[in-house]
């Protein structure tokens, strides 16, 4: 009753809070994508199985390393570098950081595994290299991309609460807030958002995913 | 024409896949590589479109050096069809097709024609199959589409690895007999790898036969089978290498033309005179225009009066023209006859083969057209 109370009395507050939630989310795994396709793509490349183990190595390490404690390391890093520590930009890397495994992983063995008589047929039909890559390799890799991709962004909706403890914004205020003052409604709200927004992304990324599954593929 | 000389493949550590072979496919033939895994016949097949580059020595299409022009250029100039047939299955069977003309920038009105030709000359109805993803085909329909995409733009030239290699023995058959008109029709030059013997029995025009990287023996099947020129050659072709022959010639090959033949109302004293006085055994019924209907026994007649209707028997096997040796042979097995009537499409009696024809053609292929080794099997 609580809680219904309070979303009643702040649900303009609560709207921004979303919006801002889902900015850091977009701004941060649009990067994230950006950065674990090309390089899962380039690691994927023949002769580039040390650094494929390598790479793959440090973003499993990566996940292991508390949210709370990388944000810490982070501030002083930026700082060094004149950049802002506190804030958006701390929390944008973090989580660009966070969402790397899952879609360098996917993408790297989505096209590892591409079979190898369609790149020979297609080597043998005077196919570039760079062809390949665009007609075959990747269109059959993207159901793989994207479910690396929906498990980032669900992973980061969550991760994305704690960046309220280096100044972003976003859903994480309210649990912040609740948690100093002992406000349980207000931990609540912000949990049941951050939910709701974690299970929307991820239905919406599902229907992107079959969108952008090749026909062949489905049936 | 493909020219392969002095071809060598040595690999940085040092193993020799290829020693070193030369030879030519004329414009128009099949040439087989054949060999036991490992002799270097996919490897010699994969430098002529330069997927493994050559150490040493040339291969020329049209007497142009392939080193010198731009491998993928070269390679959209090369059908290509190999086992795993590796179509793309995110490509309906339209985009496959169209593959190389893509690659080439045909219009879309080209490419639609190109596949729709390719479709139905490799038996798929277009209608039916253009629009379909390679998951919804059977096995034999997509090796079928794998070979319409290698002809795609119409190449010259066509490399295939034993593309009906992964396929069960009843529909490769097919494939193969369908595969052989197809290629009377485009008069493609073909290097095609098998181990099989018997496929590049079938197939071949000329068969190469490939041992630890060395050409071995490079003639005509009939050749192979008949004069083989080592222990090896002659091991690798089997022992039922007269069988193999048998396949490989046709009844009319053996068979005596317009032979003896009476009418079903002639009287059985004159039949018995004709057998006696050409010392034969059967003569063939036919009808007006010499069509078929059956035969006469010397023993049934013998002591009978009356016409040839009521003694000759109608049930007779026969062969028609283009059937291969080996299967008239299992007919007159089958049926217990000496003698096999041939006849044209309209069953229009041609000729005859005994079974003292085969024997000695049989015997001929190990003496006059062998040589070397004249042995004769039992």
């Amino acid at each position: 009753m609580e809680v219904w109370n309070y979303i009643n009395g702040h649900w303009l507050t609560i709207g921004n809070w979303t919006l801002e939630h889902l900015w850091l989310i977009f701004v941060s795994n649009s990067i994230a994508v950006f950065i674990g396709v090309s390089l899962g793509i380039f690691i994927a490349g023949k002769g580039r199985e040390e650094v494929a183990d390598t790479v793959l190595y440090l973003a499993g390490i990566m996940m292991t390393i508390p949210s709370l404690a990388l944000f810490g390391l982070l501030m002083p890093a930026l700082s060094a570098m004149n950049l802002p520590s506190i804030g958006f930009l701390p929390a944008v890397i973090a989580l660009i950081l966070y969402g790397q495994l899952p879609i360098l992983r996917n993408t790297y063995t989505a096209i590892r595994e591409v079979d190898p008589a369609m790149i020979e047929a297609g080597r043998g039909m005077g196919m570039t290299p760079r062809q390949i890559l665009l007609k075959i390799k990747l269109p059959l890799a993207v159901p793989v991309i994207m479910a690396g991709l929906r498990n980032a962004v669900v992973i980061n909706i969550g991760i994305a609460t704690i960046a309220v403890f280096i100044g972003a914004r976003g859903l994480g205020v309210p649990i912040f807030r609740g948690l100093r003052t002992s406000r349980m409604d207000m931990i609540i709200t912000g949990a049941i958002f951050v939910s709701i927004l974690a299970l929307i992304a991820d239905g919406l990324l599902a229907i992107a995913e079959k969108k952008l599954t090749p026909e062949g593929l489905k049936r | 024409m493909i020219t392969l000389e002095n071809v060598k493949k040595i690999y940085p550590d040092g193993t020799e896949a290829v020693k070193g072979i030369s030879f030519e496919v004329i414009d128009g033939n099949l040439c087989v590589l054949l060999g036991p895994s490992g002799c270097g016949k996919t490897t010699t097949m994969k430098m002529i479109n330069r997927l493994i580059p050559i150490t040493k020595g040339g291969i020329y299409i049209d007497d142009k050096d392939t080193k010198e022009m731009d491998e993928n250029e070269l390679r959209r100039n090369i059908g290509y069809a190999i086992q795993e047939i590796g179509l793309f299955p995110h490509m309906t069977v339209r985009e496959n097709i169209a593959t190389v003309p893509t690659l080439k920038d045909w219009d879309k009105e080209r490419k639609e024609k190109r596949a729709e030709e390719l479709l139905t000359l490799m038996g798929m109805d277009p209608d039916e199959f253009m629009e379909k993803y390679p998951t919804e085909l059977s096995g034999g329909q997509k090796q079928r589409v794998g070979v319409a995409r290698s002809l795609g733009a119409d190449p010259p030239i066509m490399l295939m690895d034993e593309p009906f290699g992964a396929i069960d023995p009843i529909t490769r058959d097919r494939l193969q007999d369908e595969f052989i008109n197809i290629q009377e029709e485009i008069q493609k030059t073909i290097v095609f790898v098998t181990h099989d013997i018997n496929e590049a029995i079938k197939m071949g025009d000329k068969v190469a036969l490939m041992k630890d990287g060395e050409l071995i023996q490079y003639s005509t099947p009939a050749e192979l089978l008949a004069a083989p020129k080592s222990r090896f050659v002659r091991d690798f072709v089997g022992s039922d290498r007269t069988l193999k022959s048998l396949r490989l010639m046709k009844v009319e090959d053996a068979m005596k033309k317009s032979p003896r033949a009476v009418r079903k109302d002639d009287d059985l004293s004159e039949v018995t005179s004709i057998m006696a006085e050409e010392d034969l055994t059967y003569l063939m019924v036919v009808e007006d225009g010499r069509r078929l209907k059956g035969w006469v026994n010397r023993q049934d007649i013998e002591d009978e009066s009356g016409v040839v209707a009521d003694v000759m028997s109608e049930d007779t096997g026969s062969a028609e023209l283009g059937t291969s040796l080996a299967e008239g042979l299992t007919v007159m097995l089958e049926r217990d006859v000496a003698n096999l009537p041939v006849v044209d499409e309209h069953g229009i009696l041609q000729g005859i083969v005994t079974f003292n024809d085969l024997q000695s053609l049989i015997g001929e292929t190990y003496t006059e057209r062998g040589g070397k080794h004249p042995e004769v099997t039992q």
